[in-house]
């Protein structure tokens, strides 16, 4: 069972709670100073990706961000959106700038959401070793969890 | 903290001086603070994210939409990020072979100096 439970409407403001919540229950289950700035940055990351999916699809749903401090501080955030994302990495996240041409009036505000996404997954993938994205089982929407050790100091690579 | 904006200018060069947080929620407020300047003219814009505390995939998309309508334009863009916690976001996603990254301002301003020549 989850430690502590947190749903929010998929409003951008909630995204940088959620990313404060996810900190302070992390420092409390004893993950190393050193990971904070991460969780910070890859629970920042899942959320606005969910925020995203469901505000492109017009669906107030609630966004559920679930933690847990068992062996693993683990983080499960759940969309309730019809079509997310896989979890595409791609090779080199920067090819959008040789594709995409530079169109001096394209909908540029789609262009940088487009980017946004791709960034955003490369971001997850750079800074969480175990991250699964999969489809919800019973129902629509996507889990992206994801976790990282606690009470001990992260062995180097 | 929330987001922070202030432009000033060094010679030719437009300096926004970003601080604070730029997420999914402020990023919208960064982007068209940059369109405003590119829209006033300014051709060599330098942003400066030494006093930005968080930095998400939304601050990252603004920065690279900055980039395409400055080229667009004809002009450059040089971000300025010191902290080796930022530089990491850049080197993770690949866009520090995209953006120019320098140190300070002052480093920025001497290598975008057209009379210093361009490498790219």
């Amino acid at each position: 069972m989850p430690t502590v439970r947190l749903s929010f409407s998929p409003a951008p403001a909630h995204v940088r709670t959620a990313r404060l919540v996810a900190v302070a229950v992390a420092r409390r289950a004893g993950v190393a100073d050193e990971l904070l700035e991460e969780i910070r940055l890859a629970i920042g990351e899942a959320c606005s990706r969910a925020v995203a999916l469901h505000r492109s699809q017009g669906t107030d749903s609630l966004i559920d961000v679930a933690m847990d401090d068992g062996d693993r501080f683990t983080v499960r955030v759940t969309d309730r959106a019809t079509e997310g994302r896989g979890a595409a990495t791609a090779a080199d996240p920067a090819a959008f700038l040789v594709e995409a041409p530079v169109t001096a009036e394209g909908p540029e505000a789609l262009a940088e959401e487009a980017v946004a996404a791709t960034m955003g997954l490369a971001l997850l993938a750079g800074l969480v070793d175990d991250l699964e994205v999969e489809a919800v089982p019973d129902g629509v929407g996507t889990e992206v969890s994801m976790s990282w050790p606690v009470g001990r100091k992260p062995t180097d690579a | 903290m929330e987001l922070s904006l202030s432009t000033r200018t060094v010679d030719h060069h437009t300096v926004l001086e970003v601080g604070g947080e730029v997420d999914v929620y402020t990023a919208p407020r960064l982007r068209e603070r940059l369109v405003e300047l590119v829209e006033a003219g300014a051709r060599s814009v330098i942003v400066d994210l030494s006093r930005v505390e968080f930095l998400d995939s939304t601050g990252l998309g603004v920065l690279v939409g900055a980039l395409k309508r400055l080229r667009a334009a004809g002009g450059t863009l040089a971000l300025v990020c010191g902290h080796e916690r930022l530089l990491k976001i850049f080197r993770i996603t690949a866009l520090d072979r995209v953006f120019a990254l320098y140190d300070s301002v002052e480093a920025a301003t001497a290598a975008t100096d057209p009379d210093a020549g361009q490498s790219a």
